[in-house]
């Protein structure tokens, strides 16, 4: 008798259990959701207030009226003052840069993780491991001499030695990229296409390219993300007109003129974060993928 | 032609080797070299011994940057892991919203650490941030200025380096709850257990290869730590905030002291390699 009624109140009791633990596991994903998206509302009021209404206000009230001046301030400067770095023209250096380094970049990544698994030879293994190492070096390892060899060459300082920097030390991560990919494709696939007489680049170009769509979304976000973003080679190999946007970025933030301009530099953050910002957001599957690849690189 | 079909892989791969072996290796032996001259603002080639360790080794300097990736390196890949796991286990309880919310999580990844830098820089602010915010809320006294103390300065970039790589974490440990067996936690469900028995004790200790990813590429992210520090707060106050990653840099390019740079390239590359190499023995094992 008694075990039944047990039995109803303990299914009672967990079903509210369950209840309260399904209301806090939202309330606190949401929670974390407010935390990380907190910086880029925080980036876009600021950017939309005067600097006068920062002053009056917080960092999470909301501007009285909207305006765009910091923005335009951000991209394009203004026309009095003669010293003022705005990003427009650092913005164009950059995709100048970012364009052929990715696809430069990919290209050989592609060629690379083709000839490693489909054609294989003796100590390719070796090669490899090579890859692998040099993916992980901190690039403090070659700062001075490749700054001595871009002087040598005449390459320093500019918008071709960058692009010529990246795709170099973009060649370990998209050899793997490809590898990895091209290793699960079947080796039946290449040999029937020999037996047929196709050659090297013939089996590459129509055989695996047209199948390697995912990968290759997957490598030119990465790259792409990654050149984009970089700090480190731009601000040791270049300056002055000649850099890249992160650098521009940074140099706006510091430069301490006798006000700062909070509006003006949030506005840039989003200017400079943009690009890599709707890459995500639009093909978010891939960049995920491509982080969790990066990962785990065997 | 016969001769060229067979050695038109090599001749495809060719480029990219040398190129890895010139750029990559022949540039760390470079530095490596500079490391044992008495190089100033220019490289001499003169062998030198080992003075510059033994320099680099008494310098207050290096200290404080080897100090400050100490306290970086254990509370980022501490609050990365605690959140990134607890993120992607409330992920895993079948919500609606996945999509939108792992989108959320994990866009920070995408924003450069000057980007992230910045505006941090701004948050944190000691008079218009945070403490503002507070201060308005009701709370009088409160005060948050860390980013402008000499040796709270670190912890700024602690919170900005964790608001950028969580979701990071996230990811990683998502993708591998998603490749356990549901039957796991079905039978683990039947047998009485709770959701935290099961996650702590039967869970967690299935995914020893996710954590040893994660913990890898934290630290490996923490040595190489440069554009955030330069971003959030230039090294400072002082140099209070310097990470070894900076202190090269500085070295490198402004101080005109290449031989001592080298030295502590050379120390990163070794910590590097501390890490990593035990990684990739036991990764490419089990292929």
């Amino acid at each position: 008798m008694s075990q039944t009624i047990d039995f109803a109140t303990l299914e009672q009791k967990s079903k509210i259990k369950n209840i309260i633990l399904r209301w806090s596991l939202y309330f606190f994903l949401i929670l974390f959701a407010l935390y990380y998206l907190a910086p880029l509302y925080v980036m876009i009021i600021t950017s939309l207030k005067s600097m006068a209404e920062i002053r009056q206000g917080n960092l999470l009230s909301l501007p009285k009226e909207i305006l765009f001046d910091a923005w335009k301030v951000a991209w394009g400067g203004r026309e009095y003052d003669a010293g003022n770095v705005y990003l427009r023209p650092y913005f164009w250096n950059s995709t100048k840069m970012v364009v052929p380094a990715v696809l430069v970049s990919t290209f050989l990544g592609a060629m690379n993780g083709y000839v490693l698994t489909k054609w294989r030879f003796k100590y390719d293994n070796l090669f490899f491991l090579m890859l692998l190492i040099g993916s992980f070096i901190p690039y403090q390892a070659i700062l001075l001499p490749m700054a001595r060899t871009l002087g040598t060459v005449g390459l320093s300082n500019s918008v071709l030695g960058l692009i010529c920097v990246h795709s170099i030390y973009g060649i370990p991560f998209t050899t793997l990229f490809f590898r990895n990919y091209y290793i699960s494709l079947p080796n039946e696939l290449v040999k029937a296409a020999r037996i047929d007489g196709a050659g090297f680049f013939k089996i590459f170009f129509k055989i695996i390219l047209p199948i390697s769509t995912p990968i290759i979304v997957v490598t030119v976000i990465w790259q792409f993300t990654n050149i984009w973003n970089d700090f480190l080679f731009g601000s040791s190999f270049s300056f002055g007109e000649a850099a890249p946007i992160q650098v521009a970025l940074n140099n706006m933030v510091l430069t301490s003129t006798s006000v700062k301009e909070y509006n003006v530099d949030m506005a840039a953050a989003i200017i400079a974060g943009f690009p890599t910002l709707v890459v995500y957001v639009l093909l978010g599957k891939y960049f995920i993928r491509g982080l969790t690849a990066g990962s785990v690189k065997g | 032609m016969n001769w060229l079909s067979k050695y038109l892989p090599k001749i495809v791969l060719a480029p990219s080797f040398a190129a890895i072996i010139w750029f990559v290796y022949a540039f760390i032996g470079w530095t490596v070299y500079i490391s044992f001259t008495n190089s100033k603002i220019l490289p001499v080639y003169e062998f030198y011994g080992v003075i510059n360790y033994f320099k680099l080794w008494s310098m207050p300097r290096w200290y404080v940057a080897i100090e400050n990736l100490f306290i970086f390196s254990v509370l980022f890949l501490i609050i990365c892991l605690v959140l990134g796991i607890l993120l992607a286990i409330m992920l895993d309880q079948k919500i609606r919203m996945e999509g939108a919310l792992k989108t959320i999580y994990l866009y920070p990844m995408a924003l450069s650490f000057i980007v992230t830098g910045t505006v941090w820089k701004w948050m944190l602010n000691p008079t218009m941030g945070i403490e503002k915010l507070f201060q308005d809320w009701g709370f009088a006294n409160f005060t948050f200025d860390w980013l402008t103390t000499p040796g709270l300065s670190i912890y700024c970039v602690v919170i900005a380096g964790v608001w950028q790589s969580s979701g990071f974490v996230m990811a990683l440990f998502l993708a591998g709850l998603r490749s356990i067996d549901d039957q796991i936690i079905k039978a683990a469900k039947i047998d009485g257990a709770g959701i935290f028995n099961i996650y702590g004790k039967i869970i967690l200790p299935m995914m020893k290869p996710v954590f040893f990813s994660a913990i890898v590429i934290l630290i490996h992210i923490s040595i190489k730590s440069y554009d955030l520090v330069v971003a959030l707060t230039a090294g400072g106050p002082g140099i209070s905030s310097d990470m070894p990653a900076v202190f090269m840099t500085a070295h490198a390019f402004h101080r005109s002291q290449i031989g001592i740079a080298s030295t502590s390239a050379v120390m990163m590359v070794m910590a590097v390699l501390a890490i990593v190499v035990p990684y990739l023995y036991s990764e490419l094992r089990k292929h």
